[in-house]
């Protein structure tokens, strides 16, 4: 089963819904619990990060009877140093998004820590690609 | 033994501004913070989380961690539209009259108590 998404950068309000809406869907199958929470920690934090720093990008779920398969592709400025972007408490978010209460540096490493296969690439100016897998 | 959300309400003095028909859910723990990701990394299923922040993402927070509920502090007025989106996703949204620090001791000692 696959599940296609619009994520547009800057739009708060509709912020978090691709994330909430692949969570539905799992819950319909018998997925433990502590497995969903960690997809839906990882889709999350990668759909705010869209929302946060690209213009806009697509988030491409693959649901198999293994596991969930998704990528995340976005146009924006891309990661200078993937390295660091890493690093918890690193983040290059603007004051305004930082007041919300996001940009604390904890998106990727969230991720990292909620997925059991996470490759990150970006072209710095273009735009960042991520994929994450999580094992049911 | 666990306590509920209404009991918790009721006896802290909260009041509900969103979730009515869920404040059976039990709850065990808190987990205080302002920062988003910081509560979608440590905070646990189940738990009452203590903010100040007030817009519409702190529903998709609860609601993807399945928190028991939302208390915010300090009376923080939350718009129409963010509770209206708590219904939707079956968040409750307490607030608080107090501050995050009395607020979270309040809750700490009566949690303590529970335990006991």
């Amino acid at each position: 089963m696959r599940m296609h998404f619009e994520i547009e950068g800057g739009d708060f309000t509709a912020a978090g819904r691709a994330s909430s809406e692949v969570k539905k869907t799992l819950k319909q199958f018998n997925i433990p619990p502590e497995v969903l929470r960690k997809v839906a920690i990882a889709l999350y934090e990668a759909e705010m990060n869209v929302v946060a720093h690209a213009w806009s990008g697509t988030m491409d779920a693959d649901i198999l009877p293994e596991g969930i398969h998704v990528v995340m592709e976005d146009k924006g400025p891309g990661i200078e140093d993937i390295e660091r972007a890493m690093e918890e408490g690193f983040s290059t978010a603007t004051e305004e998004v930082r007041q919300m209460g996001f940009g604390a540096g904890m998106g990727l490493p969230n991720i990292r820590k909620n997925s059991d296969r996470m490759v990150l690439t970006s072209t710095p100016g273009v735009g960042t690609r991520l994929e994450i897998t999580v094992a049911f | 033994m666990k306590t509920n959300v209404r009991q918790l309400m009721q006896e802290l003095g909260f009041t509900c501004l969103a979730g009515e028909a869920y404040l059976d859910r039990h709850t065990e723990g808190a987990y205080l913070s302002d920062l988003l990701s910081d509560v979608m990394g440590k905070a646990e299923a189940g738990m009452l989380w203590i903010t100040a922040q007030v817009h519409r993402n702190i529903v998709a927070v609860a609601s993807l961690k399945e928190l028991s509920a939302i208390i915010v502090v300090n009376e923080r007025q939350v718009e129409p539209e963010v509770l209206a989106h708590a219904e939707e996703e079956e968040v409750v949204i307490l607030s608080s009259g107090k501050p995050a620090f009395e607020t979270a001791g309040m809750l700490y000692n009566h949690l303590r108590e529970v335990e006991c």
